[in-house]
């Protein structure tokens, strides 16, 4: 079970990613550089957070045409399991893995603290340690994830059971509380709050292990 | 081969929250402005090409416009264009 974590110039969160899967939950990891296209070895990828390319144009567009991850688009049809933090979220939907997509927040701030989330489906791989309604605390950091999708998206989203988490307090505008989706298949979850964050006991909270943990038991 | 110079503008679409527009509607008002009823922001991405006609400059425009200049999903765009 090896883990990927791919590496965009302007990620920042990769390094905590590898902490977390390496350092706190002994994974064997390694990063992917994004002009690899060998994904071969690699059990899970994980989009980290940060700010790929600089976030030109918008959050997520320009990584979308990486060659690592042209790759990654097969290994999502293979069935591989793929986890978008944060930015990894943003690129998720500009690649169009996933529906809809991250908007600036509804108060223009940048935040940066912890939010209780709820699970509001246990479909995706990623949540099948959780049951429908636990609740869980997590970081979140971000300027733009306000979740935005067309009302027949976010249909979509509801009668398919694929909306994994969503905020108990809504921080920034997203529609219908969405803080997480998953696809059809339930082997890509994105997410705006950062599991990696809360996987070391110094750190202070462990919500995020249960995340991370759940690709071993498979 | 000719040369077309294109102005793309990349607008919100009118259901998606423009905070930064929105912000700055307000700060309009502070400056004293009145009667700004709505402040939206987009970009304008401005290019020139070399393409063996008007049709195929056009056509590569649109491409780049749809794909990677704009994302459909909440934004909307136009295409300006003319053969230098």
């Amino acid at each position: 079970m090896t883990i990927g974590i791919v590496v965009f110039p302007g990620s920042n969160c990769d390094r905590d990613v590898k902490w977390a899967t390496e350092g706190c939950l002994r994974m064997p990891t390694r990063y992917l550089w994004h002009e690899e296209r060998d994904l071969s070895g690699v059990e899970a990828v994980v989009l980290p957070g940060g700010f790929s390319y600089g976030d030109y144009l918008r959050c997520g567009a320009i990584a979308r045409f990486a060659p690592v991850l042209q790759s990654l688009v097969e290994f999502v049809d293979r069935g591989g399991c793929v986890l978008g933090i944060c930015n990894g979220f943003q690129v998720l939907t500009e690649l169009e893995l996933l529906p809809g997509a991250l908007t600036r927040n509804r108060e223009l701030h940048f935040i940066c603290d912890d939010v209780e989330l709820q699970v509001d489906s246990n479909k995706t791989q990623w949540l099948s340690n959780y049951q429908v309604g636990d609740l869980l605390t997590l970081p979140i950091a971000h300027g733009e994830g306000c979740y935005q999708c067309s009302e027949d998206t976010l249909k979509y989203l509801q009668d398919n059971d694929l909306i994994a988490l969503k905020y108990l307090t809504n921080p920034n505008g997203s529609l219908s509380d969405i803080a997480g989706i998953t696809n059809q298949q339930g082997n890509v979850l994105g997410l705006m709050p950062h599991p990696e964050r809360a996987c070391d006991p110094l750190t202070g909270a462990l919500d995020g292990q249960s995340i991370l943990k759940a690709l071993l038991c498979r | 081969m000719p040369i077309f110079h294109a102005r793309v503008l990349v607008n919100l679409r009118p259901s998606v929250l423009d905070p930064a527009g929105e912000a700055s509607r307000a700060a309009a008002l502070r400056l004293g402005v009145e009667g700004i009823e709505t402040l939206r922001i987009g970009k304008a991405v401005e290019l020139q090409l070399q393409a063996p006609d008007e049709e195929e400059a056009r056509r590569r425009i649109e491409l780049i416009s749809d794909r990677l200049l704009a994302n459909p999903v909440i934004e909307n765009w136009s295409l300006e264009m003319k053969k230098l």
